[in-house]
């Protein structure tokens, strides 16, 4: 599988999910200059964290006029996978792909820890390795997280299944406490109504190997490699996770 | 607007001086002397231009005159081989491969403006980090203010976190590490010692020495204004005895800096750049005369292609301002566009501002016309002083204090509770959280969960990994800069192996009072003869550094603040461990021999409100052998967690092991013949007696440890074992068993968290 990660200028986790792709799940990707169009040799794009256009004026305000963004909502419209880590998500809400926004956290510190993420949804391209109720472990790293979605809005979502991971404790409580960032309904991670589209605050990229603390960034990546097979979702075979992506790519 | 014709100078004569321009030479920081020295190099009075140059260059900041002599005097050899330049040096840590770091100082400009002078430090230290092509990897930071129950300290404190976090985060790198200590000696100076490691290949390694006469000298990143003009020779070259400071702090934009570093990495895979330096202190004279004279060549560049800002800036500033994210570097002729096409793609500035010439003469236009023009070496060749110095009368009285007169604690565990809610203890998850401690996904040990921070390399073909770490007890130095300094050296060597690395080589960033005061040059003096002694002991070379004088006002001066900063090597990067206490039945051993100690310790500051005595003793073999003991042991998969006996002594380690791993531990104090019985308890418990480090084992490795212990010559004291979800301590030395303190985890943890946001959210 060939994966596109977008670099826009103070993008900075490029390279690192570039690490993630080639050496810990060994698929290839190629990272694409924000001024690019094409996207077609990719079967996945990864918009991936930083500070794109040094967060200046608002997160993703610049970024979202950038030529690929076009690019990225066609991409999307084919069926294929968007992945938004971070100032990913924030470029993507910006450019209207996601619904929603993300405003400063409470306390106006950024934020850098661990935190668990209540998996809220199963039946998509992102999740389908996961049951609900799983919690994964994945750090936050950023200054505007806190998610905002109007009411009505959050509602539809909630109906359509867009909405994917809430902050929660280890035991996947999700209260008041375990809400990191002041995000309505302490949501992490929302996907669009077509489920091709999926944005998180925490960054998965950063959970992928066993020295790092977390291994638990792997299910997203490996489940973005996967055909969605819905017989698959509400299960939590964690022997998925060795399957040969081939069988089913 | 100067014009200058120097064939047209009288050669023969030094005119007598126009007094005129010694005010001038004076407002800018310079001595009479130094004007008339000027004179003589140039044979006539110096243009304006001139004279900002050499008043920038030959600063304290640049030129080192006053500390140079000694600095020389620094080991560069080690068990690694190293590197050192101009900008930075490194050590190899497996063959062609380099780490290399460096720590610099931004203490005056944070003082005035507290974010953007440490955001405009960190974004310095790094940019010296990809001047040699090095890919940054990890920013740490030493800082140190005032009592943060001042609200003045808290406002600097909170500006300084702010901006490290606003520059380093931007930029991808991941600050890891550090330290951060609060005393009333930094209220008119806070300190921001900042410090960048990176990696590079032995083939990448990027020379800062210009060459090629013909090839371009070219001017890439931001363009250049009226921020910071003579920062280094006015505001970090003297004591704040004003705060009309501000226009001299220069402003941060990281997400310049990100793209110039990307773009500078890429420039440099080209092979077209010959050379490359960074505009910092002293901006494009530096960058000029520098690499000029490095080179042994000359320049000569048209401020005109200068991109600006401003359009009416005068030569002289633009020769001195410290405008930020900006670069010169020396081009192969033929091949500028190939370069200035990256730099464009990332949205800089690009400029060519002359040409590298044979004559070593560095030749400054303004639209042709010559605006200074001097040899490069008598800017690089600043004056050497040879300052007076003598022992400060303080230390007579601080070191024949009576601690008779200090009354034994009526309860131990309430004293535990005081120390750990010291800002100078207490958790600084406050500080690091707003870090971005992860970006670039190498950090194996986090901040908090180590004594050191640990890296993987990815680039290593062998999976090295590296342990960074920055210290200094300032206390100890007040107390004894000779031994204050190699115990900031023992103590930080002490910490990288508490993770499983061996030392590799040090950075330091020297933070004194006013040098021409000979009390105070007497402390940087001993401070220098210390780390000289402990490096050479250790076998390690300081491989780059920075000097910050007149950290003083009228009111304060700050304790001799030699701040240390070391890269350790593991070389196997999965064997790292952590300082918290892990499985219940493990044991608890004390590394190293508790001393009837209590001068300079934090428990006397923070509960007597003294700093007296002497510092802890330090004895180096012993040390060393402590280090060697527990490397070994950690490299051998006995240790399961190392953590060093420092601030607030041993029963401050051992409640940190506890509240890290969320776990309790049941200890006898101590049953081994060495500890005396007549140690003071309150220095058994508190005191800081150097060299012992806190390890814990599985039981069945007690009897190899045990062994190893002896045949290196090292006390190892069995002290407990792990478990239950309370410390508690009680004294065995006399085979009486008397419970000392005993307190649930959590309520430590509690303390121990909450201390500096309650201070700051106050």
């Amino acid at each position: 599988m060939h994966f596109g990660i977008i670099v826009f200028p103070g993008s900075n986790c490029d390279r690192d999910c570039a690490h993630v792709v080639r050496n810990v799940m060994g698929h290839s990707c190629a990272l694409v200059w924000h001024e690019e169009r094409d996207l077609s040799a990719f079967d996945a794009v990864i918009l991936p964290g930083g500070f794109a256009h040094g967060d200046y004026l608002r997160t993703g305000a610049i970024a979202q006029f950038s030529p690929v963004m076009d690019s990225v909502s066609q991409f999307a419209g084919f069926g294929k996978p968007v992945l938004g880590i971070c100032n990913g998500f924030q470029i993507l809400c910006e450019a209207g792909l996601l619904p929603g926004a993300l405003r400063r956290n409470p306390g106006q510190h950024f934020i850098c820890r661990s935190t668990h993420l209540r998996v809220e949804d199963n039946r998509n391209r992102f999740l389908q390795l996961n049951t609900v109720g799983d919690v994964l472990t994945m750090p936050i790293r950023h200054g505007e997280g806190s998610y905002y979605v109007d009411d009505a809005t959050l509602l539809a979502m909630e109906a359509n299944g867009q909405i994917l991971l809430r902050y929660c404790d280890a035991q996947g409580n999700v209260t008041a406490a375990t809400n990191a960032n002041g995000s309505v309904g302490s949501i992490a991670g929302v996907m669009n109504e077509d489920s091709t589209i999926f944005g998180l605050m925490p960054h998965p990229e950063a959970a992928t190997e066993i020295i790092l603390g977390s291994t638990d960034g792997l299910y997203i990546f490996r489940s973005m490699v996967q055909l969605f097979a819905p017989t698959l979702a509400r299960t939590s075979d964690t022997t998925l996770l060795g399957l040969s992506e081939d069988r089913l790519d | 607007m100067s014009n200058l014709q120097t064939t047209e100078q009288p050669k023969e004569a030094t005119p007598a001086p126009n007094s005129q321009m010694v005010e001038k030479a004076k407002a800018l920081g310079m001595t009479e002397d130094e004007y008339k020295r000027v004179t003589s190099i140039l044979n006539r009075e110096p243009s304006p231009t001139e004279l900002a140059m050499y008043s920038v260059e030959w600063s304290e900041h640049c030129g080192y005159p006053r500390s140079r002599a000694l600095l020389k005097t620094l080991p560069k050899e080690g068990h690694f081989a190293s590197v050192t330049g101009a900008d930075t040096g490194g050590i190899e840590i497996e063959p062609g491969l380099f780490v290399v770091f460096k720590m610099e100082s931004h203490n005056h400009p944070s003082q005035v403006e507290p974010k953007q002078g440490a955001a405009t430090g960190i974004g310095g230290i790094i940019r010296d980090i990809f001047t040699v092509g090095a890919r940054p990897l990890a920013c740490l930071d030493s800082l140190r203010f005032g009592p943060l129950e001042e609200a003045r300290a808290r406002y600097l404190f909170n500006g300084v976190v702010e901006g490290i976090s606003f520059y380093g985060n931007c930029m991808g790198i991941p600050t890891v590490a550090g330290e951060v200590g609060f005393n009333p000696s930094y209220r008119g100076n806070c300190l921001v010692g900042a410090m960048c490691v990176g990696v590079v290949h032995r083939d990448q390694l990027a020379s800062s020495a210009a060459s090629g006469v013909g090839n371009l000298v070219m001017y890439f990143g931001n363009a250049t204004g009226r921020d910071g003009i003579g920062g280094c020779s006015i505001l970090a070259s003297r004591e704040i005895t004003d705060a009309a400071s501000r226009p001299t702090v220069q402003i941060g934009d990281p997400f310049a800096e990100k793209c110039l570093l990307e773009a500078c990495l890429e420039a440099l895979q080209t092979g077209a750049i010959v050379s490359l330096k960074d505009m910092g202190a002293a901006g494009l004279t530096c960058t000029t005369c520098e690499q000029a004279a490095e080179g042994g060549v000359g320049m000569d560049i048209d401020l005109a292609q200068v991109p600006l800002r401003e359009s009416d800036m005068e030569p002289f500033e633009i020769m001195m301002s410290e405008s930020q994210e900006r670069m010169l570097g020396v081009i192969k002729a033929g091949r500028e566009a190939e370069v200035a096409a990256i730099f464009r793609r990332w949205g800089l500035h690009v400029a060519v501002l002359g040409q590298v010439t044979g004559d070593g003469i560095l030749r400054v236009r303004q639209n042709g016309q010559v605006v200074a023009e001097m040899t490069a070496s008598s800017l690089v060749d600043s004056p050497l002083y040879d300052l007076p110095f003598e022992e400060p009368a303080y230390l007579r009285d601080k070191h024949s204090f009576d601690f008779s007169q200090i009354p034994l604690p009526a309860n131990y565990t309430d004293i535990l509770l005081r120390l750990l809610q010291s800002p100078n203890i207490a958790s600084k998850a406050w500080v690091y959280q707003q870090y971005d401690h992860l970006v670039q996904i190498n950090t194996v040990v986090r901040p908090g969960a180590g004594d050191a921070a640990v890296l993987r390399i990815r680039e290593s073909a062998s999976n090295k990994g590296i342990a960074v770490k920055a210290d200094c007890n300032s206390r100890y130095c007040y107390l004894d800069p000779f031994v204050g300094a190699q115990i900031a050296i023992a103590e930080c060597a002490r910490n990288l192996v508490c993770v499983g690395a061996e030392p590799g080589g040090v950075t330091d960033c020297l933070c004194f009072g006013n040098p021409e005061k000979p009390d105070r040059f007497w402390q940087f003096k001993r401070a220098i003869e210390g780390i000289v002694v402990a490096c050479k002991h250790f076998h390690l070379p300081v491989v780059s550094g920075n000097v910050s004088f007149y950290n003083e006002t009228p009111e304060s001066v700050i304790h001799p603040s030699p701040l240390i900063g070391m890269v350790g090597v593991l070389d196997n990067v999965e064997q790292s461990v952590g300082l918290a206490f892990r499985t219940p039945g493990d044991v608890v051993l004390l590394v190293g021999q508790c001393l009837d100690e209590l001068g300079g310790s934090e428990y006397l500051a923070t509960l007597h409100g003294l700093e007296v005595g002497h510092p802890p003793e330090l004895n180096l073999e012993r040390e060393l052998n402590a280090q060697k003991f527990t490397l070994a042991a950690i490299r051998g998969g006995l240790a399961k967690s190392a953590h060093d006996v420092s601030d607030g002594g041993l029963g401050v380690a051992l409640a940190e092991c506890c509240i890290e791993g969320g776990i309790g531990a049941k200890i006898e104090l101590p049953d081994t013949a060495e500890a005396a019985i007549n140690i003071r308890l309150d220095a058994v418990l508190f005191g800081e007696s150097q060299s012992r480090i806190v390890l814990t084992a599985a039981p069945e490795n007690l009897p190899r440890l045990q062994e190893l212990a002896r045949a290196a010559g090292v006390p190892l004291s069995y002290l407990g074992n792990v478990g239950g979800d309370r410390l508690t301590i009680a004294d065995n030395r006399a085979g009486v068993l008397q419970p000392l303190l005993d307190a649930p985890v959590v309520e430590l943890a509690s303390v121990y968290h909450n201390a500096i946001p309650a201070l700051m959210n106050s």
